[in-house]
């Protein structure tokens, strides 16, 4: 029982999100929370069978197959051990959880089906767990018809941007808007003022495009090129002629398997006197990074929304979320060490399915018939605080967008791992809401 | 002979038909969701099967047509505001321009030819898709939920996405192919259509100008096939490109051959079929995809008329 | 026009290099498609799996030897020799019961493909892996820097192309594979063994498919999805090329890897793609024998 009242003292320092509470409160929950999981393990198995309630039942939209399957191997085991980790704590509100996965083969039209058949043949309580933009805006509609709370971790820009519904919720990660924004200024300042941006000609690399040039003005930097690369191709030398002489740094973003080609090109075709380099993640996730051929990389720049490699910087929640699952400490796989995280993005399941327990447990939630008071409580949240629900970091909400802001890192390529060099604050990404969701019927 | 053939399958159709307006009152939430869903798929395959089942002609690019009127009537309603009914005209239309465009230089060719011609057709397509994604939204596709007006039916206000409103319009959209198709069949225009399937140098020399038969068809399925693509966008509220895709175009040729290709009333059998086969094979196994490839093979090796075809060789003399 | 050549020179010049890459490599999977097309009279929509599980057992070799220049030897030999086994089972069992019938192959090649992917992402898992290039080295341009293992790539390609010509004159095999595209019914009654002659095509055309696969796979890495895209391209390739036409199978790669490749660096890619598969498109409606080769009909 000791671990309710931690559960207290974490909501009660949910109302002031200054830092130095969230951190102290985040340690303090994060340490009591692995003594508590070790010990209190037995007590808890009883009170909720005590309880003796139904379990709460999540549909898990899973890109099992598809393009997104690299990604989506890691949000199942994130969402597994996260699920372990709050039935062992006593589940949501008492309720044990289940999980009920289906997969989308990472196709927006499987996706709305998927969506269907979770709310309506499973009959979960809400539906979670999406990655890809592309399935979010094909599977978002049919979760408003339904009228299902969904919530997405897919870091793209959409739920923010007013393009979805009321149902739709994304209280656990970034979106990229947020990330450009956060720490594009940092390079501007640090590495170099007229920017090249390499970017895959689609939705996700727009963003780039457009968020980057506009960070450019506010830092008084100069986007000199901006180079689309389509997402099928597999060979990019000749895309590189276009890069300008007068470039200080190579902004890079790319998805899918091509990532290692660029990388290897970039260098063939550079060789030793080569423009900064400043990329996103994304190119590298589930990458290792001395693979062959990226040692080009070396003394590169990277954002990262949690560091791969563990360090002494880390925080208790975010060392007892790294263990739990079963990521060792240069980001790989505990049982194979070739199989290397998506940790960039994965935490935002296990955070989001915290997001959940605690609008369930203050809304009082019982059944489908609560979804609008669950939905005005999760719009009534500002943030949430460091720990172990919350392993990234301490962040930000806005009811009115349904998005989260939570702090970013920048790590430099050395000794074949990533170390931070920069932490951004929240405030760093944040911008003007440009949508209200409050304001549509429920 | 005829004649009664025709009130023969008209009652089968008429028959399954029913028992699909029925269903409606029975059916769980989530299968009554999936049948809405299937009906709109049927009614593409019915279309594709226009032309592979009467004319023999196998396209690889259909997800075109149906991409095609999904987006004029997504986007008519986005950027010009039109009503529902405005958006299938416009997705009708558009598509009907379409498909005569492309039935004047592809069916120049035929056979393996004319289907790599479709399969390019259908890709640059979907990249022109891509390629203007200031105005398309590219890869993301839209949602159209906030667009579309509310459908009044007796001084009530429904939603098209309305499960009801969805199930039957669903309904109306196969039964209107179902029975243009099996007319088309019966008369004499469908006669020739299937000579030309048969023997097509005979048909020329009989005096036919096979062309003209051809791009009938093909114009009648591609601009189908589009009205079931507008149709889908406004019961189904999202546009997107995985609707132009190759796969999208591999899709109605399974559902064809499976149901029984220049049988009316396979292509819903195989539609169906399939649906529920992907689906219960996703919740044992990820890989429904290799379920759904070995099911390809084994049909074309042990079953190449289809479930329907089968039936009609052994029993349903009479089935169109 | 010197300083456009000044200003643009270094781009054409990438071009061309990439280009030729391109076109050889291209020539090298398009050449078995086109073979298969010619003596069996059949699209196989599966050949791009044929690349992609080369590419995949180069990745296994890679990793049981542990050692980039024995792992690509022995994918080398082995790759497109169990590809070629794999092409033999696929003819046995489904492509001579369907009676090689020109509609029923290209859906039972659908369904290989997916059968194909679907067990490939079983076994090797839906990551993209890399391979190291057994040899590898950097040439430097005055402008720009350039991958020497590309270039050996290009090189061992023009070899896998000419040992295919030698095969199909010197070679009684080759002898019977022309006996046979230019007419079964002949063949046969001059006593060509047409049965084991499809087999043996089908499987040469996958080997090269997956010879292919192994010489790419350590500039780009192996991954199950990646057989759509050569694919669509060898398509253009063969039909542009006249399908069935060595000769014009190799010009058409040429044609397609530098025009690809200049179209690229000085307009949009996505615009270039769009393009070729238009053309393509066109050339099919327009010539159907393609720009070389006999007519096909």
């Amino acid at each position: 029982m000791v671990k309710k009242d931690l559960e207290k003292v974490d909501q009660a320092s949910e109302l002031n999100l200054s830092r130095r509470n969230v951190l102290g409160a985040g340690a303090l929950v994060a340490g009591a929370g692995i003594i508590g999981s070790q010990m209190i393990d037995p007590i808890a198995g009883i009170a909720h069978a005590a309880g003796s309630d139904a379990p709460i039942k999540i549909g898990f939209q899973a890109h099992r197959t598809g393009i997104g399957a690299l990604y989506g191997r890691w949000y199942e085991r994130t969402t597994n051990a996260a699920v372990k980790h709050i039935n062992s704590i006593g589940g949501i509100a008492g309720r044990p959880v289940e999980i009920i996965t289906e997969d989308d083969g990472t196709d927006p039209k499987r996706g709305a089906d998927v969506v269907e058949k979770l709310a309506t043949q499973h009959k979960v309580d809400f539906v979670f767990g999406t990655l890809f933009s592309h399935v979010v805006m094909g599977s978002a509609p049919r979760a408003g018809e339904l009228k299902i709370p969904y919530f997405v971790v897919s870091e793209g820009y959409h739920v923010a941007s007013g393009a979805l519904n009321r149902y739709v919720f994304q209280p656990c990660i970034t979106d990229v808007r947020a990330q450009i924004s956060a720490v594009s200024g940092w390079m501007f300042n640090n590495l170099g003022k007229n920017v090249t941006i390499i970017y895959p000609d689609y939705a996700f690399g727009y963003n780039h495009r457009d968020y980057a040039s506009a960070a450019a003005e506010k830092h008084g930097g100069k986007i000199v090129a901006k180079i689309a690369i389509p997402p099928t191709e597999s060979s990019y030398t000749r895309y590189f002629v276009k890069i300008p002489k007068n470039t200080d740094v190579i902004y890079h973003v790319m998805v899918g398997p091509g990532v290692l080609t660029f990388v290897r090109e970039l260098g063939e075709h550079f060789g030793p006197n080569h423009p900064q380099l400043f990329g996103f993640i994304d190119s590298l996730e589930g990458v290792n990074i001395s693979s062959p051929g990226l040692d080009f990389l070396d003394g590169s720049h990277f954002w990262e929304a949690m560091p791969r490699y563990a360090s002494a910087a880390d925080s208790a929640g975010s060392r007892f979320y790294r263990n739990a699952v079963g990521v060792d400490n240069s980001g790989a796989s505990k049982s194979d060490s070739k199989d290397i995280a998506a940790y960039s993005h994965m935490f935002g399941c296990w955070e989001t399915l915290f997001a959940i327990k605690e609008a369930v447990e203050q809304s009082g939630y019982k059944s489908k018939k609560d979804y609008a008071t669950l939905i005005e409580t999760m719009e009534g949240f500002t943030g949430f605080n460091e720990g172990i629900a919350h392993p990234q970091g301490a962040k930000a909400f806005s009811g009115k967008t349904h998005q989260c802001y939570g702090q970013q890192f920048v790590s430099k390529v050395g000794n074949g791992k990533l170390n931070v060099v920069h932490k951004t604050s929240i405030a760093d990404g944040m911008y003007e809401p440009e949508t209200d969701y409050t304001k549509q019927s429920l | 002979m005829r004649k009664k053939s025709l009130i023969y399958s008209l009652l089968f159709q008429g028959g399954i038909l029913l028992l699909l307006f029925i269903l409606q009152f029975i059916l769980p939430t989530y299968h009554h969701s999936s049948v809405s869903k299937i009906m709109v798929l049927a009614s593409y395959a019915v279309a594709y099967n226009f032309l592979l089942g009467y004319t023999g002609l196998m396209s690889l690019g259909h997800a075109m047509f149906f991409a095609a009127g999904m987006y004029a009537a997504g986007l008519g309603i986005y950027y010009l505001e039109l009503s529902a009914l405005g958006a299938l005209l416009f997705g009708a239309a558009f598509t009907l321009v379409i498909s005569l465009l492309f039935g004047l230089f592809a069916l120049r060719t035929s056979g393996v030819s004319f289907l790599i011609v479709t399969l390019m057709f259908g890709q640059t397509f979907y990249l022109s898709i891509l390629y203007f994604n200031e105005f398309t939204f590219g890869q993301d596709g839209f949602s159209l939920a906030k667009h579309l007006g509310k459908l009044v039916i007796f001084n009530k206000e429904y939603l098209y996405s309305n499960p009801d409103v969805r199930y039957n319009f669903a309904l109306i959209l196969l039964t209107a192919y179902l029975l243009i198709s099996t007319l088309i069949m019966f008369s004499p225009v469908g006669r020739i259509l299937i000579a030309i399937r048969e023997n097509e140098s005979r048909t020329q020399l009989l005096g036919y100008n096979v062309y003209y038969y051809k791009l009938f068809a093909l114009v009648l399925s591609g601009t189908f096939s589009g009205i079931a693509g507008a149709m889908h966008a406004l019961l189904f509220t999202y546009v997107g490109t995985t609707f132009a895709e190759i796969h999208h175009s591999i899709s109605p040729i399974l559902w064809t051959l499976l149901g029984g290709a220049g049988t009316v009333i396979g292509p819903l059998f195989g539609t169906g079929i399939m649906y529920y086969l992907v689906d219960i094979i996703s919740g044992i196994t990820s890989n429904y995809q290799l379920v759904v490839g070995a099911v390809l093979i084994l049909m074309i090796i042990w079953f190449p008329m289809g479930i329907m075809g089968t039936l009609r060789q052994k029993w349903m003399k009479w089935l169109p | 026009m010197s300083s456009w050549i000044n200003e643009n020179g270094p781009l054409l010049f990438l071009a061309l290099l990439d280009g030729t890459v391109t076109a050889f490599v291209l020539a090298l999977i398009a050449l078995g498609l086109s073979l298969v097309f010619g003596v069996m009279r059949i699209v196989n929509i599966a050949h791009g799996e044929f690349f992609m599980l080369g590419a995949v057992f180069s990745w296994f070799a890679f990793d049981l030897t542990d050692d980039p220049l024995w792992g690509f030897l022995l994918a080398l030999v082995l790759a497109p020799a169990l590809v070629g086994g794999i092409a033999v089972f696929s003819d046995r069992f489904i492509l001579r019961k369907i009676k090689y019938h020109p509609e029923s192959t290209i859906v039972a090649t659908i369904g290989l493909l997916y059968v194909i992917q679907s067990l490939t992402l079983i076994v090797f898992g839906p990551e993209a892996r890399a391979v190291e290039a057994p040899l590898y080295f950097r040439i430097q341009f005055p402008w720009f820097g350039y991958s020497g293992y590309k270039l050996i790539v290009a090189g061992m390609s023009a070899l896998g192309l000419l040992g295919v010509w030698l095969l199909m004159i010197r070679s009684k095999l080759g002898l019977y594979m022309r006996a046979t595209q230019q007419d079964l019914e002949i063949a046969k009654t001059y006593g060509v063994p047409t049965k084991k002659i499809y087999a043996a095509v089908f499987a040469l055309g996958g080997g090269l498919a997956a010879l292919a696969g192994v010489l790419v796979v350590p500039i780009r890495q192996a991954d199950h999805l990646m057989g759509l895209e050569p694919l669509l391209l060898s398509f253009i390739v063969v039909i542009i090329g006249g399908l069935g036409s060595i000769r014009g199978t190799i010009v058409a790669a040429f044609i397609i890897g530098i025009s690809d490749g200049i179209i690229s660096v000085f307009y949009e890619p996505t615009l270039a793609k769009m393009l070729a598969t238009l053309f393509v498109a066109m050339v099919l409606v327009l010539k159907p024998s393609g720009l070389y080769g006999e007519e096909v009909a």
